[in-house]
């Protein structure tokens, strides 16, 4: 017998005395009562807790507070995944194409994102690889990651988030910079990805 | 690393209490973790609700696991995905070690897996000739200490900042790029280190290995939760990379998620959210992707009416940090990489009960409940645990002690006049129950706590519950 037959037969043995059961969902899966303004207040005011920074901008301003943060972080060449909306591309930006080695990925200091979805009780960012997010190492080994959300992006909780986004790409979730506290439980921001994270909320 | 002829677990508990470092690291950890937990949870006004679906969504996937194991199979072939199915250790350690060997790689990066860890895999890579390096800071900090994980979630936090210093300095050029000479203990420095030792490691290592958090049958995709992000290097960078999981970490559909990613963070780590979260179906951005199935005594657990339960565990470390006797023994003592209430009820229900040290790992728990009561599944541990203590073999003593508090505990007048009768007589009672005989075994390593003047029962009589 192949190890899966076996593993099969096995289950099957154990189970059979077991009863079935249901699942009952009566857990928050709606929006709840935040309007626009609120979400947007408390997604960005969690994403503060992660200890990222955090700008909420009108549409006409996006750029020169992208310029500013990119200014604030001495990066001249920032990388810029294809499929950005032009207006969020900062001067100087260098783009994935070609597609950069691993080793340039390294070198580049910071990278400018959008994302697919933001979540707004637990300060979430989710990007899916699509346009204007990049394949993932784009974001992963970049020193610093600046990422733009537009207010209509933002979902209230974990279950609305979930409902939107394809499983068939790859997902990465971002809340906050990366961090450990594998030493004596200190919280330390930084390990090996970007160690800071600032995100543009565009009303 | 190995647990086999390990002594049991009083004997180990009783070398940990002593350690004052490792004391005082435990109880600095628990507590701090314990309390973000419950400042966490409290915020969601429907968590005993998310908490019930939880445990209905991991009891239906077990009562159904072969239709949804079947599916997820399905679901990663068709994404480019390769499947194998392992019935034990030996299997699993074998199909990795055939699919690193393919590859003419001799290195691998890990993601902190506590499956990999369980099969020993590390140790069988190492024989085929092959270096697996640890990814994850603290079992970094584990692998050059040579050194065992004491903690699911933070597996180095019986060393001090001081120790890893020391560890960093000693070890890290042996591995690879070694730590700066002039190395501090301060936090943020030995991060430092551990990055730059490991970046060069990402950037040339092309075959990653990893654990899961959950799969979903419905989708044949793989979610790994994490802090640092070397989880995302490993599964971003590598050409190849092979995921090592566990049958029960299934989820039959992708909607499932909504409540895990509630349920997982906040019991885990305290946190909203953790930093990082991956997901990915089948072969992804041109990788090589293996999934290997790993049995290894879960189907045997499965078979446990009541023992199966344990089989919902998501490995979020609650009970750990809510455990007076984890808080005290630490997690070496309980001889296996699944320490705390977790690892009294999974370790000897996997391994079976054959060993001494497993046989006395259901009694290394006071039945108090708090673990059951911080489970984000609802695991009944208390239950799984006097369950297993009745299959256990037993010392002749322990089922003695128990079955004399039975009669006492049974009838209120009994423990009354039990309790006074203590109350006379404890100028004569040492703190040791006296030995050696039968009941040596049960009290050697128990302190008797001091017996008060007077019962609380006739306290709460004579001052009618204090108001008198
Ligand atoms: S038994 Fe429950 S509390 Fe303990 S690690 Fe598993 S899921 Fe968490």
């Amino acid at each position: 017998m192949s190890d899966r037959e076996l593993i099969l037969a096995r289950i099957r043995a154990a189970v059979t005395s077991a009863p079935p059961n249901e699942i009952v969902r009566d857990y928050r899966t709606s929006a709840g009562p935040l309007d626009r303004a609120e979400l947007i207040e408390l997604f960005a005011e969690r994403v503060a807790d992660y200890r990222a920074v955090v700008h909420v901008t009108g549409e006409d301003e996006v750029a020169a507070t992208i310029a500013a943060a990119l200014a604030a972080q001495g990066l001249t060449r920032p990388l810029v995944p294809g499929g950005l909306p032009v207006e969020w591309v900062p001067e100087g930006a260098v783009a994935d194409d070609p597609p950069l080695s691993d080793a340039e990925l390294d070198a580049v200091g910071g990278v400018v994102t959008g994302c697919a979805v933001a979540i707004a009780e637990t300060g979430t960012i989710v990007l899916d690889a699509g346009p204007g997010q990049g394949r993932r190492a784009l974001t992963l080994l970049p020193d610093y990651h600046l990422c733009v959300v537009r207010a209509g992006q933002i979902v209230a909780g974990v279950p609305q988030g979930v409902a939107v986004l394809d499983p068939s790409r790859p997902l990465t979730w971002i809340s906050g910079p990366s961090a450990t506290s594998d030493i004596e439980l200190n919280r330390v921001e930084g390990v090996h990805g970007p160690r800071t994270l600032e995100v543009v909320v565009v009303r | 690393m190995t647990f086999l002829g390990m002594p049991a677990f009083p004997a180990n508990a009783a070398a940990a209490v002593r350690d004052s470092q490792l004391r005082f690291n435990l109880r600095k950890a628990t507590h701090t973790i314990r309390e973000k937990r419950a400042s966490v949870v409290a915020e969601l006004p429907d968590w005993a609700r998310l908490r019930e679906a939880g445990k209905q969504i991991k009891d239906h996937t077990l009562r159904n696991l072969e239709r949804y194991l079947l599916q997820m199979e399905e679901a990663v072939t068709a994404a480019g995905g390769h499947v194998h199915w392992a019935a034990d250790a030996r299997e699993a350690n074998r199909i990795v070690t055939g699919l690193v060997r393919e590859t003419g790689e001799s290195d691998v990066v890990k993601v902190k897996s506590m499956a990999t860890q369980e099969i020993g895999l590390n140790e069988a890579l190492a024989e085929a000739g092959i270096t697996a390096y640890e990814t994850d800071l603290a079992e970094l900090i584990v692998q050059l200490g040579d050194d065992w994980p004491s903690h699911i979630l933070v597996p180095a936090i019986h060393r001090s900042r001081a120790e890893i210093r020391e560890i960093f300095l000693e070890k890290m050029a042996d591995w690879g790029r070694p730590a700066p000479e002039e190395l501090t203990d301060d936090p943020r420095a030995l991060a430092e280190a551990a990055r730059r030792h490991l970046r060069e490691r990402f950037l040339s290592t092309k075959v990653a290995i990893s654990g899961a958090n959950f799969m979903i049958a419905e989708t044949g995709t793989l979610v790994v939760l994490e802090s640092e992000g070397n989880g995302r290097m490993c599964l971003t960078l590598p050409k190849t990379l092979i995921s090592v999981v566990g049958i029960e970490k299934l989820l039959p559909t992708w909607r499932d998620l909504e409540v895990f990613l509630q349920l997982l963070p906040r019991s885990s780590t305290g946190e909203r959210m953790n930093p990082y979260t991956s997901t990915w179906t089948g072969a992804t951005e041109g990788q090589e992707f293996h999934l290997v199935l790993l049995d290894n005594g879960r189907t045997r657990v499965l078979a446990d009416e009541v023992g199966r339960q344990a089989l919902r565990c998501i490995r979020c470390s609650a009970c750990l940090n809510v455990c007076p006797v984890y808080e005290r023994a630490g997690g070496h003592a309980y001889g296996s990489v699944y320490p705390g209430p977790i690892g009294a009820i999974l370790t000897p229900q996997l391994r079976g009960m054959s060993s001494p040290l497993d046989a006395s790992l259901p009694y290394a728990s006071t039945l108090c409940g708090a673990c059951y009561d911080v489970c984000p599944v609802a695991i009944d541990i208390p239950e799984v645990l006097v369950h297993l203590r009745g299959r256990a073999p037993h010392p002749r003593a322990e089922r003695l002690g128990m079955r004399a508090a039975g009669w006492v505990f049974d009838r209120p007048e009994r423990l009354a006049r039990a309790e006074r009768l203590a109350g006379r007589l404890r100028r004569f009672v040492p703190r040791r129950a006296p030995g050696p005989g039968p009941l040596s075994a049960w009290t050697e390593t128990r302190d008797l706590p001091e017996i008060p003047a007077e019962s609380f029962r006739d306290w709460w009589t004579r001052t009618d519950g204090g108001t008198r």
